[in-house]
């Protein structure tokens, strides 16, 4: 009686959300792997066939303009910078607001995450104004206040992924800055005390308590921030406005956006679409393990 | 001694002043442009407030733009997803935390692989069904896709923040007479009250920000959400920056005083879910 109520009352939490994701997320994840198998596309919306793994060798091996190794090798460039300023941006900015002598705490806090709590799209289209060569005011500063020349940064290659990247580290350091603050205010005080009584120096309070401490909180964060960042589409479509200049400032997100609702290549995407999750899968998995392992290392 | 700390605590506030005012131009830019008269939108002045300010471009978003059916459409949307959101995570979450059933690991497992879906994975999946069944150019479309977003993180969350309330609750709760829906919904679920703020808050801002979905399904201007509208400002010949800056202020105001109010369960929220993983 008691068992079959209690069965009863999980089928009545979990089946509903149970049924939705079904159809939204497993459903589609599914046609997903079929259209990557097939040869969709605008033309064959109705009439597609099957035709094996066809699309993801053109994947690996189609001589598209840019292929795919330029915008993976891209990809992690974009990754790997942006979260080590977040990380280092947003541990330094944590330390300098955890100190017991900071009058205006709540106020700095409260402004420095500004740039997390707007809409990405806005943040995006704002800074891609801010960039704009004849009024943009990041040249206007470059030109007036440094007496520098100005910068195209939305028509050369480089330039435009530089301010896509700009951008996207302005809006993410709120994030691991505000993580480290709640990792650091768990930090008992009376350790750096001890630490000051044995003569330790900053560097060795930083290296052997702060970073070790707060270390179980930022290993998920920047595990998660590495799969938001590799995967953030909104920045660099809308600061590059699809990828301009003549797509060479894409990354792989993007690429696939472009090939799925600009070209039209709804297999191929599909594939393309497998592969990155792949990638992200087995990063995940590697970076997880490996951290789980030091932290077992740290216990022992 | 003194001298050293004196030279601290100088540097502590160099480096805070120096990142707060990067943190806070670009939203001041937006407030300057949103403020400037129509014959000097394309002005090569860094001046915070313009000569001759004005709410010109606010008034006319209200009188010459759409912008009144894009919020309410924005609105209508956001609710939906939000409601949906928080009445199906915080009881999925429950069970995730308290019960033991078949599936309870693979369903966690695979929720947590979602997060790594590239954004396309299932929006063109979804996109060619959503051809299929006609549902281009209707709500339906972009709230199934922001429900099947938020979700997987939003039950995380809330399994995450039942996971630290005692079980010994229910058990009191049983004791005094409670039924088994009757102990989650009049002792937990008020108990869980932050995880719940930053769900809805979550999934509130999943539909209120989001342009590349919209963009897709929404194609009949009529429909269109805040995001598109604003993006049209800036999409064709000649931005018009003047009203992309007042449309950009009206819509980022109330989530950021939204997200500063709620800052505090989202740190808790977000920290103890990773960390209980």
């Amino acid at each position: 009686m008691n068992q079959r109520s209690s069965r009863l009352f999980i089928a009545f939490l979990v089946l509903p959300a149970f049924l939705i994701l079904l159809a939204v997320v497993f459903y589609p994840f599914v046609y997903n792997v079929v259209i990557s198998f097939s040869n969709m596309n605008l033309r064959h919306i109705k009439d597609w066939a099957i035709i094996g793994p066809h699309q993801y060798v053109k994947v690996f091996f189609e001589p598209t303009q840019p292929n795919f190794y330029a915008v993976f090798l891209k990809t992690i460039i974009w990754t790997v910078v942006n979260l080590l300023f977040h990380v280092v941006l947003g541990v330094f900015l944590a330390l300098l607001l955890n100190q017991k002598e900071v009058r205006g705490k709540p106020l700095f806090r409260t402004l420095l995450i500004l740039p997390w709590a707007i809409p990405q799209y806005i943040v995006a289209l704002t800074w891609r104004g801010m960039f704009n060569y004849e009024y943009g005011s990041i040249n206007l500063i470059i030109t007036k206040y440094l007496s520098l020349p100005a910068v195209e940064w939305l028509k050369s290659p480089t330039e435009a992924f530089l301010a896509c990247i700009l951008t996207n580290i302005w809006l993410g350091f709120p994030f691991m800055m505000v993580i480290a603050l709640g990792a650091l205010q768990s930090i008992p005080y009376e350790l750096y005390e001890a630490a000051d009584i044995d003569g330790a120096s900053w560097w060795h309070k930083l290296t052997r308590i702060t970073i070790p401490l707060i270390r179980p909180v930022m290993v998920p964060a920047i595990t998660l921030g590495t799969v938001w960042t590799f995967n953030n589409l909104n920045i660099v479509w809308l600061v590059s406005n699809g990828g301009e200049p003549s797509d060479q400032t894409h990354i792989l997100v993007s690429f696939v956006y472009k090939a799925a609702f600009n070209l039209y290549r709804y297999g191929y995407a599909a594939a393309l679409s497998m592969v990155i999750f792949v990638i992200l899968l087995l990063f995940s998995l590697y970076f997880m393990k490996r951290t789980r392992a030091t932290e077992a290392a740290y216990q022992a | 001694m003194s001298t050293k700390r004196i030279l601290r605590q100088l540097l502590t506030y160099l480096f805070l002043l120096v990142f707060t005012a990067i943190a806070v131009y670009p939203i001041l830019q937006v407030v300057t442009i949103s403020l400037r008269p129509a014959d000097r939108l394309l002005s090569t002045s860094l001046e915070i407030i313009p000569a001759n300010a004005t709410l010109d471009n606010y008034v006319g978003l209200f009188e010459d733009r759409p912008f009144l059916v894009w919020m309410w459409n924005s609105v209508f949307v956001s609710v939906v997803v939000t409601l949906t959101g928080v009445v199906l995570a915080s009881t999925t979450g429950y069970a995730f935390s308290r019960f033991d059933f078949i599936g309870r690991k693979i369903g966690l497992l695979s929720l947590l692989t979602t997060q790594m879906f590239p954004a396309t994975m299932l929006l063109l999946p979804l996109y060619i069904v959503l051809i299929r069944l006609g549902l281009i150019n209707t709500y339906m479309g972009v709230i199934v896709i922001y429900a099947a977003t938020a979700l997987p993180f939003t039950i995380w969350t809330m399994k995450g923040y039942y996971d630290t309330i005692p079980y010994s609750l229910e058990e009191a709760a049983r004791i005094d007479g409670c039924n088994q829906f009757q102990a989650f919904y009049k002792v937990i679920l008020p108990l869980a009250a932050p995880a719940l703020v930053i769900t809805a808050l979550f999934s509130f801002m999943t539909a209120w920000s989001e342009y590349l979905v919209a963009a897709q399904v929404l194609q009949d201007s009529k429909l269109w959400t805040l995001p598109l509208g604003l993006k049209s400002f800036e999409a064709n010949m000649s931005t018009e920056w003047g009203l992309y800056g007042a449309s950009s202020i009206i819509v980022t105001v109330p989530v950021v005083v939204l997200f500063l109010a709620l800052s505090r369960y989202l740190v808790s929220g977000l920290t103890l879910g990773s960390v209980k993983g």
